[in-house]
């Protein structure tokens, strides 16, 4: 009988760890920053369909990077959990947090136990209230969660996208500044992103109970200038 | 609450009704098990009672009374019996109130649901189809005598017009070229407008003879409530059209009672 060889935990994580990196750097950024009246999220995807920003409930979304059918799985879950708490209790029971908080143990579970870990960085954002400022989880392939109350960076090149934004980030910006700085974020220096290139919505006031609203064609190109 | 994840073979895909059903939170229609009503059901229980729908140039108005009743006790002066179910279209009640409530509960996340997970919204026929699986199943404690009827009406965006569709216990769903009314008032308010129905009404007649047939229902059966001026409650009337499910202004309602009664004052007709 052979022997299986020894393996130390630590190699095993770290080989881990690098996997799941490479498979999300493989994929394109997204960025979510606080603007004057919600949450905006622009994500460099050029599909009108296969989409990474999505609606959860009421006041919150999700947005995933990395391999599309793991995130996807994800934000199904994701909806299913809020549908069912607010059937079973009350829409306002509804909160980001403690689904960030399934989404941690889930991913940090699969990083673990499981063969491959899942190949996902995400993000859920909740619009704040007059009690409560926005929030912005972001969560990563192993499970980390952190708090974000400006902006987040998700997917690839996150440190020279966030160095960008960071010079130009502004409390209570509106959604024209917010979105032209994320898009030159997103870009650098060597390209252009345009109207057709990105996928953009917003969680904001006025739009109702539902204040998930996706922004596109005319009224997007307008606010890229 | 655990995450709610499905190995492929068992996934809901986009129902929620069977998602809830796979993780136990129970439905509106309990199983026919866990109750046995005797025969005097009705008078134990909440029941709702008149509304009404009528297609009008830019799409429905729908219309329904506020009272409900338990056996011959007025139980609820303020039941509200139309919702919207979705952004584009509408849903009213009649039947067992705590069951019918609870399915209006359950369709509007049905349909909410299938939009967020799908990224489509489905179509009015589709919608009118969902309902009437859900009343179906209701069929057992239907035959207990809790039955829930209701009126589904909404604004088809592919075809650009408004349409009705009604149900009967069985969740047989049956579409209505013009109008229809329900509940235990619903033969008076149908004929009420059918006596002032065209094709191709303007919005302020639609709502008035929606008013009209209400105000008739209310006259005729005990279990419909008419407007009520001392406590200032009146029935909720809303129309979808191409801009959505909107309601009319409780403000409007009333002058539209209090002119009705007026109208028929000046006439020398009993208000």
């Amino acid at each position: 009988m052979t022997m299986p060889y020894y393996v130390a935990p630590e190699q095993v994580m770290k080989d881990r760890a690098e996997y799941a990196q490479k498979g999300i750097a493989r994929g394109r950024s997204l960025v979510a920053t606080t603007y004057d009246l919600g949450i905006a999220i622009v994500a460099d995807n050029p599909s009108r369909s296969l989409h990474k920003i999505s609606e959860i409930y009421d006041r919150i979304a999700f947005a995933g990077v990395g391999k599309y059918n793991e995130f996807d799985q994800l934000r199904v879950s994701g909806i299913r959990h809020a549908d069912t708490k607010g059937y079973a209790y009350s829409r306002e029971d509804v909160e980001a947090r403690s689904l960030a908080n399934l989404y941690a143990q889930y991913l940090g579970q699969v990083f673990t136990h499981e063969m491959k870990p899942l190949e996902v960085e995400i993000l859920v954002a909740e619009l704040g209230t007059e009690l409560r400022p926005p929030q912005m989880y972001h969560i990563a392939y192993e499970g980390t969660i952190t708090d974000e109350d400006r902006y987040a960076v998700l997917g690839g090149e996150t440190e020279t996208i966030a160095q960008r934004l960071e010079q130009e980030w502004t409390s209570g910006w509106s959604l024209a500044d917010a979105l032209r700085s994320a898009v030159g974020a997103l870009a650098g220096s060597d390209r252009t992103l345009g109207g057709p290139d990105l996928e953009v919505a917003v969680l904001a006031e006025g739009n109702g109970r539902r204040s998930f609203r996706r922004l596109v064609d005319g009224e997007l190109e307008a606010l890229l200038g | 609450m655990t995450l709610p994840l499905f190995s492929t073979t068992e996934d809901p895909g986009p129902d929620f009704a069977g998602l809830i059903r796979r993780l136990k939170v129970p439905g509106p229609s309990p199983t026919a098990a866990t109750m046995s009503a005797g025969t005097a059901a009705e008078d134990r229980f909440r029941h709702g009672t008149t509304v009404a729908a009528l297609r009008y140039a830019d799409g429905v108005v729908m219309a329904g009374d506020r009272r409900a009743t338990e056996g011959h006790a007025i139980a609820h002066r303020s039941m509200e019996k139309v919702f919207p179910a979705d952004r584009f279209s509408a849903v009213a009640i009649a039947g067992a109130a705590g069951p019918a409530v609870e399915m209006v509960r359950l369709f509007q996340t049905q349909l909410e649901h299938y939009e967020k997970v799908e990224g489509v919204v489905l179509s009015l026929e589709g919608k009118a189809n969902q309902l009437s699986q859900m009343v179906r199943e209701h069929l057992p404690m239907a035959m207990q005598g809790l039955a829930v009827v209701p009126l589904f009406a909404g604004f088809d965006l592919t075809r650009g017009t408004g349409r009705i569709f009604t149900y009967d216990v069985t969740g047989g769903h049956y579409e209505e070229t013009e109008y229809n009314a329900t509940g235990s008032g619903g033969r008076d308010a149908r004929t009420t407008i059918k006596l002032g129905y065209r094709v191709g009404l303007a919005r302020d007649e639609a709502v008035e003879l929606s008013i009209e047939a209400l105000y008739e229902a209310a006259d005729e059966d005990s279990a419909t409530g008419g407007p009520d001026l001392i406590r200032g409650i009146y029935p909720l009337v809303a129309t979808v059209t191409a801009d959505g499910f909107l309601s009319v202004p409780e403000d409007e309602v009333a002058e539209r009672f209090a002119a009705l009664i007026e109208r028929r004052r000046a006439e020398g007709r009993q208000p």
